[in-house]
């Protein structure tokens, strides 16, 4: 029972009825619903879907977003043209405030940057757009729906969290065969969404439905009170839709289906009626009608909205959950800025800059810039032969931002302290100077961190000399003790502040794992151990990639351990010359490079 | 356009708690609040502006000077003050947001485009921070603000002054204000000397409790369905809070601090190892200003362990090994500190 899907005769048909009645309720009540994320591969099955929902939304606007708008589109900013003949700033209205009542349509939403995706949903949030651009201050209210077009191909990825949370509904649209989308009679119609809308504000939900939603949610393991808060919408929108003046049962299970199923997390557990009564009675509102009748009937009400919307959790996510496997991940460490650097990579857009040297300017932007000064310039120049030429002052420079694919960084962390060094620090050596001259071809920069003693050092910072790099290693002393706690400390700090620099950090540890000196440089091998875990921990957190090779003689289990700890590639290199082990690190790094591209 | 009321948010009692806290005394030097999606961080921040009592300040002057205190920097009132012809009115303390998408220009102040344009004349524009002055800025998603916006708030919140030097104009005015900001963790990291300039920093997570999401929901589908009515509903549960915070700061300078009560503070910090002094003037300043909210004389015991948390939590050193969140970190600290001594 818990596949309905699989004995379904008709999934496609079922499945683009649901698409219908989502493409309904949102017609009715866009801004209070958030919107819908639509998996599909643009082809007729969307192209039917989207007529349609136009064709439902009627004379309200649809505006479409594209992947490229610039914070001037999305939000307004300086009419220039308007500007220079009003002789007064005249704000050009962007997307955000001229879709309001209707549907914002992002096609490839699946590359939406987190900071475009920020810009919309506080405009959501907020019911309006707020304009603090080119001088120009201005609010202007809006409240709209968002139609997310979701190309991508693995289940989970791509379109933002933060907005995905924020839209009621996702289908999928990609089972459903273009016959039955082009075949299907028109079942809803524009009289009937502009019926539903003038019903829904005078249409009431009891507290039990909101009550059933709130269990369901819950049971289903949906965290986000946005999704509760939007599942009542839903119903209430239903309800208009089919002319109740109140949330019937039906409407509430067609909320849970289409709401909170595809955002469930985990199955219900199988019989738990105690949950609901054990509850305490939430304060006041003291209703007349006998209280254990209403638990009753609030009981069978949630578990009949819970089969619903357990029937409609989407099958992929049903295996997962089965598997106990959780379907959706969230994302950590997806950055918030996209690393801009220097001169090559794919122009967005500009900035200012005072004094644009060695970057590219960016000659529109300079002029538009400088426009509306002109008179003012002139007037105050007092050079009357200027009149034909614009004047254009360091100010106005705007160069090109240009976002790139981040450069690598290969940090070396070699341990020379005695237990390693000994038979195998000249090994290592050879190795690392082998994977230096790799980095340069490639045009990597590498870093190197030595560590022998009481502590780790610094002895190259990032750099693509080559010569510079040889030198310090070959310059790097073997004996004493082995300080892993600080060394990786010293790795997880360059490897810091190398992201924030916009490089990608490729770590590349040799050790035995065998630390013998604690943190605060005391000895001891215990300390030096847990130190040691706790600091590769650390270096994990970093997200950068790692490569741990084990260089003693035999493979030992603490630096198995260790790898364990930091998450890292572990590659035990027992008895290798230098040749054999730049070549593994060379493999693997070339694997992880390939990740990071 | 109607705002949610304070009163009306159910639980995020650590939240409230250290807005109320920065409300009451504005030298906490500012609220960070982080935690998931949906949870109300935005809500509670913009109800703030509704509980703040009016302040006195200079008539027409764009930094809203205060009247007794009026500084040597600012163009609008200097001159008035020597001329002896200074006019003050009531008006709300501001609470400014500072959108995505700002541009500088807007957020320090930049040449008047209109009068530029219209009558060619360089007149100052003053800008985001100018209307911030002795009042909030609220930067929602502080997270995924551009860098140099960044910078730029760093070094203004330390000097509470703003310099413009652009397009030919040199002003300086005062800009001292409590930054506010939210943002979800999951979005970004946010740059350490940004968080360090927030003397309180708290996590909110979305309520597990049945009965609490019941109540969130409803709340907020009344809100959206009758906003007017719904603030009607609860204004006088939010006079009742103004005038805490209005009987709480008129009680702060006298609120005691005894020597037990600092040597406690300075225990706890040096258990979590935070860096540098700021841990610990946050943590004291803020128990006082609860103190002072609660009507209490002195800060006790009490007051300090429920403001460890917001005040130490993010200037913590990351511990891997834990992976029990900053918070209950502090938590277990405070407990190890209370029970030594007690």
């Amino acid at each position: 029972m818990l596949a309905p899907r699989d004995r379904d005769p008709d999934p496609s048909g079922r499945d683009w009825q649901r698409a219908v009645q989502v493409a309904a309720l949102l017609a009715i009540d866009p801004a209070g619903l958030g919107g819908v994320r639509v998996r599909a591969h643009a082809g007729p099955v969307r192209d039917a879907w989207l007529a349609l929902l136009k064709q439902l939304m009627g004379v309200r606007p649809w505006v479409r977003v594209p992947l490229s708008a610039t914070d001037e589109r999305l939000l307004g900013g300086l009419d220039l043209t308007a500007t220079l003949a009003a002789g007064r700033p005249v704000l050009q209205t962007g997307l955000l405030s001229s879709v309001n009542s209707g549907v914002l349509v992002l096609s490839m939403a699946e590359r939406l940057s987190t900071g475009v995706a920020a810009r919309i949903t506080q405009a959501m949030d907020n019911g309006e757009v707020a304009i603090e651009r080119d001088g120009l201050r201005e609010r202007s209210p809006t409240r709209f729906g968002v139609i997310a077009l979701d190309e991508g191909l693995q289940d989970d990825d791509g379109v933002p969290d933060a907005l995905c949370d924020r839209l009621a509904f996702d289908i999928d649209l990609r089972s459903i065969s273009p016959r039955v989308a082009e075949a299907a009679p028109e079942m809803i119609g524009i009289s009937d969404i502009e019926q539903a809308r003038a019903r829904l504000a005078a249409t009431e939900s009891a507290d039990h439905v909101i009550d059933a939603l709130c269990g369901v949610a819950m049971a289903l393991g949906v965290s986000s009170l946005r999704a509760s808060s939007l599942s009542l919408s839903a119903a209430r929108a239903n309800a208009a839709l089919d002319g109740n003046a109140e949330c019937t049962d039906d409407d509430a299970q067609i909320a849970a289906a289409l709401v909170l199923a595809p955002r469930a997390t985990q199955l219900p557990p199988a019989e738990t009626p105690e949950t609901e009564e054990a509850m305490p009675p939430e304060p006041p509102p003291p209703q007349d009608e006998s209280s254990s009748t209403q638990q009753d009937t609030q009981g069978a009400m949630e578990d009949r909205v819970l089969e619903a919307a357990q029937a409609a959790i989407p099958a992929g996510l049903l295996t997962g959950l089965l598997s106990g496997l959780n379907a959706r991940r969230t994302s950590v460490g997806k950055s918030g800025a996209p690393a801009r650097s220097g001169l090559r990579g794919r122009p967005v857009g500009s900035r200012r800059a005072q004094s644009p040297r060695g970057q590219r300017l960016h000659l529109v932007d300079t002029l538009r810039a400088a426009a509306p000064w002109q008179r003012l310039r002139r007037a105050t120049s007092g050079d009357d032969s200027s009149h034909t030429r614009v004047l254009v002052r360091s100010e106005d420079f705007h160069v090109t931002r240009i976002r790139q694919k981040t450069a690598t960084t290969t940090v070396f962390v070699v341990d020379a302290s005695g237990s390693s060094a000994m038979h195998r620090l000249a090994e290592v050596k050879g190795a690392v100077e082998l994977l230096l001259a790799d980095c340069y071809v490639r045009r990597d920069q590498v870093a190197l961190i030595g560590f022998r003693g009481r502590e780790a050092e610094l002895l190259l910072p990032p750099t693509r000399s080559l010569t510079a790099a040889k030198r310090r290693l070959s310059g790097l002393p073997g004996g004493g003790g082995t300080p892993l706690a600080s060394a990786l400390d010293a790795a997880s700090g360059l490897v810091d502040a190398l992201t924030r620099r916009g490089q990608s950090p490729l770590v590349v540890l040799l050790t035995d794992g065998r630390a013998n000196v604690a943190r605060d440089g005391s000895g001891g091998r215990e300390r030096a151990q847990s130190d040691a875990l706790q600091s590769a921990r650390q270096l994990a957190l970093t997200g950068a990639p790692l490569l741990l090779i084990d260089t003693s003689t035999k493979p030992q289990r603490e630096a198995a351990e260790l790898s364990q700890a930091m998450r890292a590639r572990y590659l035990p290199l027992p008895h290798a010359g230098s040749t054999q082990l730049a070549q593994s690190v060379r493999v693997v790094a070339q694997q992880e490079a390939r990740k990071l591209a | 356009m109607a705002v949610f009321p304070f009163s009306a948010i159910v639980g995020q009692d650590e939240m409230k708690l250290a807005i109320l806290a920065a409300a009451v005394e504005p030298g906490i030097g500012g609220v960070l609040v982080l935690g998931d999606r949906g949870t109300g961080k935005s809500t509670a921040v913009r109800a703030l502006a509704a509980l703040l009592p009016k302040i006195r300040a200079v008539d027409r002057c764009p930094y809203g000077c205060d009247p007794e205190a009026i500084a040597s920097t600012c163009e609008h009132c200097a001159p008035l003050k020597r001329k002896g012809s200074i006019k003050s009115v009531l008006k709300p303390v501001p609470v400014v947001d500072l959108p995505l998408g700002a541009t500088e220009d807007r957020v320090v102040g930049a040449l008047d485009l209109e009068r530029a344009l219209s009558q060619g004349v360089k007149a100052f524009e003053p800008g985001l921070l100018a209307r911030a002055n002795r009042g909030f800025l609220y930067i929602d998603e502080v997270n995924l603000l551009e860098d140099h916006l960044v910078d730029l708030l760093i070094d203004v919140a330390a000097s509470g002054e703003n310099l413009v030097e652009r397009e030919g104009l040199s002003v300086r005015h005062p800009a001292r204000f409590v930054l506010v900001g939210s943002g979800n963790p999951e979005e970004g990291e946010l740059r350490p000397q940004l968080l360090d300039r927030f003397g309180l920093a708290v996590d909110v997570s979305t309520p597990t409790d049945l009965t609490m999401r019941i109540e969130v929901v409803k709340r907020r589908d009344a809100f959206e369905r009758d906003p007017e009515g719904f603030c009607e509903q609860w204004r006088k549960e939010d006079e009742k809070i103004r005038r805490r915070i209005v009987a709480a700061r008129k009680r702060l300078p006298a609120v005691e601090v005894s020597d037990a009560a600092l040597a406690r503070a300075a225990q706890l910090c040096m258990a979590l190892g935070t860096d540098g002094l700021r841990g610990e003037l946050a943590l004291m300043r803020a128990s006082r200003a609860l103190a002072a909210y609660e009507g209490d004389s002195e800060v006790t015991d009490d007051h300090l362990r429920r403001m460890a948390a917001p005040a130490l939590r993010h200037r913590l050193r990351r511990n891997p090994l834990d992976d029990a969140g900053s918070g209950t970190r502090v938590e277990r600290a405070v407990g190890e500190v209370f029970t030594q001594a007690a």
